[in-house]
């Protein structure tokens, strides 16, 4: 087996996929298809941003998004005017679709993390492709996760008490109480993967600054670009910066979602209370947040002709992380019940009977059909390539993680100690429409990132071509021409042959080489 | 008009300043092989005030410019302790002083007795100590950086030049500042061109 790239054909013009997914220890695969020069890979992320219009199908998802964030404000309207008698909350199911959109969404945005810091310390090269929207998808999602607890709280214009503010009634936050903590946990981890973002998109809004030609992107590409002119005394501060940053994320993304579970661990609510929810959360965020990116980047990749940077590879290795995570939420799945039946307590046995078979049972089915069943078709190279097929599988992991949601924070308080106080959770339309108002939310803000902003990182791609490596092979012949003055150029054509297409404000000059 | 006076150098005179003043010298490269061994050669050549600009971060190049470590990772851990300490002051204190402090206005804590815990119970503030490390260490390392940085700066003098929008793009630049004691405008000029530069321009301010 080589790891020379394949091109694969299909009977859709525009769907041919290149597969260089092929594992060779000998061959470093290419990460970056069809293009060996620097300029090539800047003009194929700027288009995006530079064309002046997007794809049709960019304006057919942003009118549904907006749509959907306009029923959003009615609903969030609604309630914070009528009270939240107008979900479906009933005594003992206090926290149903709220709280569960809250876990989806923050769980949703710890792919984002995982790839820009974990796979960073890893030295995994192949998350260049992804990180940036990855990143973007992370804090969009937090964004939305960060609506629900804002809003549950009932009276909205009190939210200020979560935060240790000093106020005239001298009162303050208990800070033993794990609600407290994740306002520290969801607040830090947004706040730190915005600066992530942010600084590793710096250097490439310097690009669009430098390539932009009218007046309001110079500016508003200049302005966020910070003056960052490429010094590699810069980058020399700027790479220690972004390790550290990576080193500092790792541990926060596992904290978050360690705490959010924390929110029912340590209650005493049978179902909630057991000490494997910080690991079977952390697991099970990873397992959603990927199958969110692939589900974002199919359609991405089509749309905006990024075929050559995020390529079946990229993908392939996402699928390969979701079944791995897959199969931790499985066993995850198994051992809860295992401890249930363990632990020898008859309302931990109870709650976990109840959630196969008893009130909610379709809910439970769902999700184990979901997470535990579907990834498993991962294990088949044809499944994890076949660009149709995992756009599918993705979204069904994605109604499967919602699900597991529902079925740990509902079918634990509907069946409570008290069989007296008993109850069933029906959600009502605004439930449904706060649900589907926070995914218009997520998609109006992920298409407005996908139209304006690098949506790969441009840097940190190059970085990664074996061109960027000063000892790369194509250069020895390079190195001995230029001893001598200005011979090199006519050495090593491939390379170093003039661009025939220059960026658009390098004026008439752009450096053009003596061939 | 004629004149008898004698031929002088332009006299900067009242309120005029001077329009132009040479920033440095900028070589431009076409790859990061030449940019590393040229970067090599200016060092060994004794400048000190120069630098390399390129689209990306090129390893091994801070090893050829002779740049020193940046002490950034220690300040951030001393932002990270700070956090800490942070952290638990601001628990210790709102849930379990009964005095009063002056934090820009005055404030009380309150002693919370919860289900017969200590008041001061170190276990249940570690998420909170933990997440403001993180907060204070990301946010300084990120502040630091551009801060040494000089960043944000948005006039320089290079990215007046129509040449350098490719630094971020393709291409590699050295620029030699005037400022250099070893900084002599032709000879400097002559100096780029024999490392291989493919175009050299003066930079003016």
């Amino acid at each position: 087996m080589s790891s020379v790239p394949v091109n694969r054909q299909t009977a859709l013009p525009g769907f041919q996929e290149t597969d260089n997914t092929a594992e060779n220890p000998a061959v470093r695969a290419p990460l970056v298809l069809n293009m060996d020069r620097f300029g090539q890979v800047t003009r194929q992320v700027c288009q995006v941003a530079e064309s002046k219009k997007p794809p049709l199908a960019w304006y057919v998802a942003f009118t549904i998004s907006l749509g959907l964030v306009g029923l959003l404000g009615f609903c969030v309207n609604y309630l914070i005017f009528t009270g939240v008698g107008v979900w479906g909350l009933n005594n003992p199911v206090m926290w149903a679709f709220d709280i569960t959109n809250f876990v989806f969404w923050v769980g949703i945005g710890h792919a984002g993390t995982l790839i820009s810091a974990i796979l960073f310390l890893f030295r995994q090269k192949w998350r260049t492709g992804i990180n940036r929207f990855a990143e973007a998808m992370t804090i969009f999602a937090v964004i939305c996760a960060g609506l629900f607890p804002g809003i549950h709280v009932g009276r909205v214009w009190l939210a200020y008490w979560l935060f240790p503010i000093p106020n005239q009634m001298d009162m303050w936050p208990q800070f033993r109480s794990p609600l407290l903590w994740d306002v520290f946990a969801v607040g830090t981890y947004f706040t730190v993967s915005f600066v992530f973002w942010f600084v590793g998109m710096v250097p490439d809004l310097a690009t669009l600054r430098d390539r932009a030609t009218g007046r309001i992107q110079q500016f508003a590409y200049g302005l966020f670009a910070l003056g960052w002119r490429g010094s590699n005394r810069h980058w020399h501060r700027y790479e220690r910066a972004y390790l550290l940053l990576a080193a500092l994320s790792t541990p926060l993304v596992l904290s978050v979602h360690s705490v959010v579970s924390f929110d029912f661990a340590v209650s005493q609510v049978p179902g909630w209370h057991t000490t494997i929810f910080p690991p079977y959360f952390v697991a099970g965020a990873i397992f959603s947040g990927f199958a969110m990116v692939v589900t974002l980047a199919v359609p991405a990749r089509q749309l905006f002709g990024l075929k050559d940077l995020i390529t079946l590879r990229h993908l392939d290795n996402m699928n390969k992380i979701i079944l791995v995570t897959g199969c931790m939420v499985g066993y995850a799945y198994s051992m809860e019940f295992f401890i249930a039946w363990y632990s020898g307590a008859v309302y931990e046995r109870f709650a976990f009977i109840n959630r196969a078979f008893g009130q909610y049972w379709w809910a439970y089915w769902i999700m184990v059909s979901c997470n535990v069943i579907t990834p498993q078709l991962f294990w088949f190279k044809r499944i994890r390539t076949s660009i149709p097929i995992m756009f599918a599988l993705c979204l069904v992991v994605n109604i499967g993680m919602w699900f597991e949601r529902f079925v740990i924070i509902v079918t634990s308080l509907a069946n409570d100690f008290l069989p007296t106080s008993w109850d069933f959770f029906t959600p009502t339309w605004v439930d449904m429409g706060t649900m589907l108002g926070a995914f218009g939310l997520f998609g109006t803000l992920f298409l407005l990132f996908c139209r304006y902003l690098p949506m790969i990182a441009i840097a940190e791609v190059k970085a990664t071509m074996p061109q960027a490596n000063p000892h790369w092979s194509g250069y020895a012949e390079h190195d001995h021409g230029h001893a001598g003055g200005h011979s090199g150029g006519g050495a090593k054509p491939s390379f170093a042959s003039p661009d025939a297409l220059h960026s658009p404000g390098s004026g008439p000059d752009g450096g053009p080489i003596a061939p | 008009m004629t004149s008898f006076a004698p031929t002088t150098s332009p006299v900067i005179q009242g309120n005029q300043i001077p329009r132009k003043r040479l920033y440095g010298i900028m070589a431009e490269f076409h790859d990061p092989a030449t940019l590393m061994a040229a970067a090599d050669k200016v060092r060994l050549a004794g400048f000190r005030w120069w630098d390399c600009h390129t689209p990306f971060p090129v390893h091994g190049l801070d090893q050829a410019m002779g740049i020193k470590r940046t002490i950034l990772p220690v300040l951030v851990f001393g932002a990270g302790l700070t956090g800490t300490t942070i952290g638990f002051c601001l628990q210790a204190f709102t849930n379990a002083a009964s005095f009063s402090i002056w934090a820009l206005v005055w404030v009380t804590g309150y002693p919370f007795l919860i289900s017969g815990k200590p008041l001061i119970s170190l276990p249940a503030f570690i998420p909170v100590m933990f997440e403001l490390t993180i907060l204070f260490s990301a946010l300084s390392a990120v502040g630091i950086m551009f801060l040494f940085n000089g960043l944000p700066r948005w006039n320089h003098p290079l990215l007046a030049s129509k040449r350098f929008l490719r630094a971020t793009d393709d291409r590699f630049f050295i620029v030699i500042e005037s400022r250099d004691p070893r900084f002599f405008a032709s000879r400097t000029e002559q100096f780029l061109k024999d490392l291989g530069a493919k175009a050299v321009e003066l930079v003016e301010v």
